[in-house]
């Protein structure tokens, strides 16, 4: 009632745009707290490394007898520590650094190499650059892949029979059940040399050497597969829920104009899924940008890393390096901001037109 | 003979029921470390201690939560189990106290050498040992008619025959998986090499020489005796490829060749014929291409002094003659009074014995080995030479050491 009379006094727009900050507060607090401060935190981390250390001789005594070594004098660091507990501030330094975005490495092999190829190849020596070689090849591999397979089983499973359809969507949905660690492992077993898969592999090939774990090319496939194994489901889900609600009358109408089963989902069950397809995309593309379990599980990481994957390698050594991983964190930050920038700007000028 | 049954478990009883009585805590005890059949028996023997909360959380994550556990004040975890690897780290952030005091008062019958001391300071008491050796299946070598191989040179021409006589296709094993356990089997062979990780005195890395490349090459060729996938083989794989009777001859740490021995997992006549043999030397050198690990328990600095007499009277008990009975007597090379060696640790005496030095325990030698694991495959993949894969694991260490302050 009360709300009514509001409507009356503020205009449609205004009340539109109040009750909307009221309804959304809560969440973007909860936001706030939980993403936007620890980014924060973590670019603050990343602008920053750690206090000189000041290294002495001594002589270190274990099990096996003594030995010249070295150590950390804490007495001479505390006071440092103590002052700035951040560390020192590096600014962009490490972002810059080898280890990230190599400017000056790069900068050198530009004028070293004479062709693309061997630009290529120089670059992919680089921590960084060997990272996002993968991560973008996953990207833009698995994503499409995801959304045909998904469309693909969803329009199958929506036209089987309808006492079939609840074992097929259960048994569609199982590689989305599965916990990504097993997952991953279970086909890492499979393509092993004496697995079924990597068995099978031998025999189509001819090769009794062949083994998919050995090779960089076979390796950098069987992440792809295993990805779009994993999410396809996500993307039959949403699509087998859009496919209830494409209008019967149209498909009809279609129907009586002669059209046959692919020009009614050309015509009419693709055009109405668009929306959805444009968020499947969306999530993919993010998801498969942080890909990282697979590479975990299959044990890949000599023939593929991610960014994610250098992110848990700084953090999981004997010594953990912090600012690094804080650096690869605000870098994948960037890199998803800018996959997701042609989407979100077009979000924003429907927004804003209306 | 019932009646007698009936008095010795009396009797063991109350043995038992005086050492639950001999220790008792004026505090509590937070213990975090590896998750090991060893670690585990510790664990349960600190437990015994009267008088405060024993608590434990053992987890093979253990690295990756015990300096934020042991940061807060008061701390999480009043003890962290560690090895020489991993003991730095904690020194590096400066959460673990000098033990010194605490010997003095309640430690003088723990062994001098169990002591482990950096610039006179006790920083933790070792309690077992370990080291890489070989395995071997003397079964096969008998019949190929070779000697047990004393030199990785030796190996490769062990492997040569097994593969020729066809027992094997890939007769060595290997913990080669890219990462920590590639960068350790470097380590091994940089060593067994005469080599030195960093100009002495400072954290400037020099691996990028004649030792380092010899140590890759040997690399290079052992895995061409190995299963193909040997760059995802961690310790695990490597033993279960031994298991399943297609490795022959590896390096293999002490504390799982137990496991290759037991009937457990594998054929009569491949387990019974597993064999344990001293450390390898290589390239004509005489210190063994493998490195010597202790593990041991240290003392949380943020703790009351009441927490930290009860975990240093708790861990001493947790390894003392008290937990050594029949069933934890094989899981380790125990550095306890009382401890019996089996065959299956002959390994880790004969390292010992022949002078191979111990995992170096230097502030930055965590950086390194991650450097090591992240950079030496594409070597063996056959991506690049020797010498470009050490100059970037030089990089890679370099640029981390200057982020962590060890290098301007």
């Amino acid at each position: 009632m009360t709300l009514c009379i509001t409507c009356q006094r503020l205009g449609d727009r205004e009340v539109k745009h109040k009750s909307f900050f009221w309804f959304v507060l809560p969440s973007a607090l909860a936001m706030m707290l939980f993403i936007f401060f620890p980014i924060i935190s973590v670019i603050v981390q990343s602008l920053h490394v750690e206090h000189e250390q000041v290294i002495r001789k001594v002589e270190s005594c274990d099990l096996f007898g003594c030995k010249e070594s070295t150590t950390i004098d804490q007495e001479a660091t505390a006071a440092l520590r103590a002052a700035e507990p951040l560390g020192q501030f590096a600014g962009f330094k490490t972002y810059l650094d080898r280890n990230h975005l190599a400017t000056k490495e790069v900068g050198t092999t530009w004028k070293n190499t004479s062709s693309w190829r061997d630009f290529g190849a120089q670059m992919l020596n680089l921590p960084f650059y060997k990272a996002i070689g993968f991560t973008l090849t996953f990207t833009f591999v698995v994503t499409p892949l995801v959304i045909i397979v998904g469309f693909v089983i969803a329009v199958a499973v929506n036209s089987a029979v309808r006492q079939l359809r609840g074992p097929l969507i259960f048994f569609s949905l199982l590689p989305m059940m599965i916990t990504p660690l097993v997952g991953a492992l279970i086909l890492f077993w499979m393509v092993d040399a004496r697995g079924i898969i990597g068995a099978t592999l031998q025999h189509l090939a001819g090769d009794p050497e062949l083994s998919v774990k050995a090779s960089t090319p076979l390796m950098w496939i069987m992440l792809m597969v295993y990805g779009v194994w994993h999410a396809a489901p996500f993307a039959f889900i949403v699509y087998y829920a859009g496919l209830q609600t494409v209008n019967k009358e149209t498909l009809e109408a279609a129907r009586v104009d002669g059209a046959n089963r692919w020009l009614q989902i050309r015509h009419v069950v693709i055009p109405h899924l668009l929306p959805l397809t444009t968020f499947i995309a969306l999530m993919q593309l993010m998801d498969n940008f942080r890909v990282f379990e697979p590479i975990v599980s299959f044990a890949a990481n000599a023939h593929a890393t991610s960014l994610s994957w250098a992110i848990y390698n700084d953090l999981g050594g004997e010594t953990r390096q912090l600012s690094s991983a804080a650096a690869t964190s605000v870098l994948t930050i960037i890199g998803v901001a800018i996959l997701l920038s042609p989407v979100l700007v077009r979000t924003w000028r429907d927004f804003d037109r209306k | 003979m019932f009646l007698r049954k009936i008095a010795l478990a009396g009797a063991m009883a109350i043995t038992a029921g005086s050492a639950y009585a001999a220790c008792e805590i004026p505090g509590n005890v937070s213990i975090v470390g590896n998750e090991f059949p060893a670690i585990h028996t510790v664990a349960k023997g600190a437990a015994e201690c009267a008088g405060g909360e024993v608590k434990s959380n053992l987890t093979a994550d253990h690295q990756k939560i015990n300096v934020a556990g042991m940061q807060g004040n008061p701390a999480e975890y009043s003890t962290a189990i560690i090895a020489n690897s991993s003991i730095v780290a904690l020194m590096n952030e400066d959460v673990i106290r000098p033990l010194n005091d605490l010997v003095a008062e309640y430690g003088q019958d723990i062994p001098k050498s169990q002591l482990i001391t950096i610039d006179g300071n006790i920083m933790a008491v070792a309690f077992m040992a370990n080291a890489q050796t070989l395995a071997y299946r003397k079964d096969v070598l008998e019949e190929i008619g070779v000697d047990v191989p004393k030199t990785y040179e030796e190996v490769l021409e062990a492997a040569e025959k097994i593969r020729a006589a066809g027992i094997s296709q890939y007769p060595v094993g290997g913990a080669y998986a890219a990462g920590w356990n590639l960068a350790e089997e470097f380590v091994n062979m940089y060593v067994g090499h005469g080599g030195e990780f960093f100009v002495p005195g400072t954290a400037e890395v020099a691996i990028n020489n004649e030792q380092g490349v010899a140590a890759l090459n040997m690399m290079k060729a052992l895995t061409e005796y190995m299963n193909p996938d040997f760059l995802t083989h961690d310790s695990n794989a490597t033993g279960a490829e031994m298991e399943a009777g297609n490795v022959i001859l590896m390096n293999m740490w002490g504390s799982r060749m137990g496991n290759l021995m037991d009937a457990e997992g594998a054929e009569e006549q491949v387990y019974s014929n597993i064999t344990v043999g001293a450390p390898l030397t290589v390239g004509g050198g005489s210190t063994p291409a493998s490195t010597l690990w202790w593990d041991g328990w240290t003392v949380a600095k943020n703790i009351s002094d009441e927490d930290a007499v009860a975990t240093f009277l708790a861990m001493k008990h947790g390894t003392s003659p008290a937990i050594l009975n029949d069933e934890t007597m094989s899981q380790a090379v125990w550095m306890i009074e009382g401890y019996k060696p089996a065959p299956v640790n002959d390994g880790v005496f004969a390292a010992m014995s022949a002078g191979t030095r111990s995992y170096p325990m230097l502030p930055y030698q965590g950086l390194l080995h991650t450097a090591l694991g992240d950079n030496l495959a594409d070597f063996l993949l056959g991506k690049e030479s020797a010498e470009q894969a050490l100059a970037d694991t030089e990089a890679a260490f370099t640029t981390a050491a200057k982020e962590k302050g060890f290098l301007k």
